[in-house]
């Protein structure tokens, strides 16, 4: 594969973080956690290289690749609608939110939208289940007592740019 | 001019509405009008029950509740510039803060400091007594550390309730060259979020138990293993143990002791079964999460291979406010055989959710009532889960139970991590159950057959069910899968599916029977034909 340019520094990224912490123990975790930071998702390549990198075998890594619901082995949308399915939130209408968001989105459950902008994932509780149902956007945009009716604003909002946009 | 000091609530649920925006707003708002010498803003934890975010101006102590940035600009320019309290978005102390009219009262231990001080200042905790413990502590012999954490009679809260001191005891008398503390913050269980509030609200409490669990046991490295969803938890910890290194609470020879501990953060990867104890330490040493066989346990034979103790959040919490009143004031709060709190989670159709800590031994209808404020919008309660996804469901009858470490021996009510699930009759039960075992089957990690298949018969007996397809043999075939796991599978996961299966078909056989009549008394069935299953791999 042609690394461009751009690649080339995300690698040198990944490279710097690698050269201060593989004499740790146990720290594939902690250096493909920076890795999706940096990429987005874990392509093979990445995996291939962070394997190498660490003298690990790729099946290592692929391995605990697949085993961890965060690391992800296919690009997600720019921005992830994460709905929490837990009891919590089940029992508030989680479902109906989840619902309302791939039909407004015309997408599957993980799929992404052909414009790259959203993807939408059930996940397990997200730890603010008294705010529940709880929809998170990326990775620090919560949303309370979701209805399905503010589905279409919350979307809104983000193919302006963000929440507070 | 006296100084003004405006506290923000920053918890989490203030968070989802947008309170650290708010924040950061208000302090800009101040640099621009040269208010900085006289305000300070600090981000507090929870300051109590509202609807906005609160705010909370001193020396006035006037509360305010902020939905906008708008509102935020109104109260710095009325209020702290010119003075003039702004009637309408203030709110009642009292409204605030209900716990006077509260039929159980409130102890405080672990969530002491949280929205008290602010968590990113070890100066504040260090005013609070903090740090104090440890250096107590370090002026007990090591066994004796261990004595009074027995005597106290603290169990472990992260589910098990095995006692602490015991634990410690066994990896002190371990021998090896290195042993490790790990805390587990990996919180996962649906309807829980007490160890996300201590780590965010106090993060120097769970690191100060940390190090006086180093010291007991001999052990000079600890790691806390913590859910990787936890941005704010993660950020406060990451700062205050770097802090506690600045001060010399971590790190070499800790306040001349001749003692040294490390501390160091490490992130999951989003798996409920990295919970479990040996799936946790799996973890850690960079494997997929799996649970080992055990006997041998941790505290003999741990992470790398050395004597681990392994504590949750909430229960190292406790350790420092033990050392520094002693066993016997410890005990004298809760019931006997399970001394102390326990924080509690309440969450579902109640009109006031969120998290409380109270003496071990409240009554389940104390906390759904006297703490939650009854059912919301008039519907009736139908049933409520305790203990977590892993707990009992109860029906109206149990509500009376006292809640401690023996009231699934005694009542078969579970306490589990402290979730109180209230559930009413808007909801079928048959749905709830399918809900509850597709998050098993999703969390199973695939290591033994009867987990892995168990959790996946149990998904299609209870989809069919739903659909009106199921049959009486059906419901008898459930509760034998239900069994069947439990008896045989690897780890708690598994071992554990019967306790909400079980007290579902029991408590609530009359609606499972219904359903094969084809019938659903709250309307649900018909309408969950296409439901969106919680696959997220
Ligand atoms: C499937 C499973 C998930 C668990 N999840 C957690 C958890 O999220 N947090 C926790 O503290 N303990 C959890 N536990 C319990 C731990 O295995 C262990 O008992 C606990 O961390 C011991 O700490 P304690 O003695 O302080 O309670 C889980 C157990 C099982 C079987
Ligand atoms: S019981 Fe379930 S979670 Fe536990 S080891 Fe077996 S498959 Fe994995
Ligand atoms: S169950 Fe949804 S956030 Fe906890």
């Amino acid at each position: 594969m042609a690394v461009c340019e751009t690649h080339k520094e995300l690698y040198k990224e990944l490279d710097e973080f690698i050269e201060k912490v593989k004499d740790k123990p146990g720290i594939l975790i902690a250096v493909l956690h920076k890795a999706q930071e940096i990429f987005g998702w874990l392509p093979q390549e990445v995996q291939e290289y962070i394997a190498e990198k660490l003298g690990l075998p790729v099946s290592e890594v692929h391995g605990v690749v697949t085993f961890y619901n965060f690391f992800a082995t296919k690009p997600k949308g720019k921005n992830q609608i994460k709905i929490c399915l837990g009891t919590a939130c089940y029992v508030k209408g989680a479902d109906r939110v989840m619902e309302r968001f791939l039909e407004e989105l015309g997408v599957q459950a993980e799929e992404v939208t052909p414009d790259g902008l959203f993807s939408v994932h059930p996940v397990r509780c997200l730890g603010a289940c008294s705010m529940a149902p709880v929809v998170l956007v990326g990775e620090k945009d919560f949303y309370g007592k979701v209805t399905p009716d503010m589905v279409s604003k919350i979307i809104a909002a983000y193919r302006r740019g963000g929440r507070n946009e | 001019m006296t100084p003004i000091t405006v506290l923000i609530s920053v918890d989490s649920n203030s968070i989802l509405l947008g309170a650290r925006e708010f924040a950061n707003y208000m302090k800009d708002l101040i640099k621009e009008f040269n208010l900085d010498p006289i305000v300070t803003v600090l981000e507090t934890v929870s300051l109590g029950s509202y609807n906005g975010v609160v705010i909370h101006v001193l020396p006035d102590d006037v509360y305010y509740s902020v939905k906008s940035k708008e509102q935020v600009r109104k109260i710095v320019e009325e209020h702290l510039l010119k003075g003039r309290q702004v009637w309408d978005l203030m709110v009642n102390k009292e409204l605030i803060r209900p716990a006077e009219k509260f039929e159980v009262k409130e102890v405080r231990i672990v969530t002491r400091n949280i929205g008290v001080i602010d968590p990113r200042n070890i100066e504040e905790y260090i005013a609070r007594d903090g740090y104090f413990a440890l250096s107590k502590a370090l002026q007990m012999k090591p066994d004796e550390v261990i004595e009074e954490i027995k005597k106290s009679g603290l169990r472990g809260r992260g589910g098990a309730g095995f006692p602490t001191g015991l634990k410690w005891e066994f990896t002190a008398k371990a021998k090896a060259d290195q042993k490790y503390i790990v805390c587990n913050a990996d919180e996962g269980e649906p309807g829980t979020f007490k160890d996300r509030l201590i780590m965010e609200g106090d993060p120097h409490t769970v690191i100060e138990g940390m190090i006086i669990a180093g010291y007991a046991v001999g052990a000079t490295k600890g790691y806390i293993y913590i859910r990787g969803e936890y941005y704010n938890s993660v950020e406060n910890l990451r700062k205050a143990i770097q802090d506690a290194y600045e001060y010399g609470f971590l790190g070499e020879n800790i306040l001349g002791s001749g003692f040294s501990f490390d501390l160091t953060v490490r992130l999951g990867a989003g798996a409920y079964i990295c919970g479990e104890e040996t799936a946790l330490l799996e973890s850690i040493e960079g494997k997929s999460g799996r649970p080992r066989l055990k006997p041998p346990y941790p505290p003999q034979v741990g992470l790398f291979g050395k004597p681990t103790v392994i504590n949750n959040v909430e229960t190292i919490a406790n350790v420092p406010q033990i050392i520094l009143n002693g066993a016997d004031w410890y005990k004298s709060i809760g019931t006997p055989n399970s001394p102390g709190t326990k924080v509690f989670c309440l969450v579902g159709d109640v009109n006031r959710r969120g998290m409380v800590e109270l003496p071990m031994g409240v009554t389940v209808r104390q906390v759904l009532y006297g703490f939650g404020g009854g059912v919301r919008g008039g519907r009736e309660l139908k049933m409520v889960q305790t203990g977590g996804l892993a707990g009992t469901f109860i029906g109206l009858d149990k509500l009376d139970t006292p809640l401690d470490y023996d009231s699934m021996k005694n009542h078969g009510v579970s306490l589990g991590s402290g979730v109180i699930l209230a559930i009413d009759d808007s909801h079928c039960v048959v749905d709830i159950a399918l809900n509850v075992m597709e998050f098993f089957r999703h969390e199973s990690c695939g290591k033994c057959t009867p987990c892995r298949e168990g959790t996946r018969i149990a998904c299609e007996i209870l989809e069919r069910m739903t659909k009106f397809e199921g049959t009486a043999e059906d419901l008898d075939y459930l509760r034998k899968i239900a069994e069947v796991t439990a008896d045989t599978s690897f780890c708690g996961l598994g071992q554990s599916i019967n306790v909400p299966l079980l007290s579902l078909i029991d408590n609530f056989r009359e609606e499972f029977l219904e359903h094969i009549e084809k019938t659903c008394r709250a309307n649900v069935c018909k309408a969950v034909l296409k439901k969106p299953k919680v696959q997220t791999k």
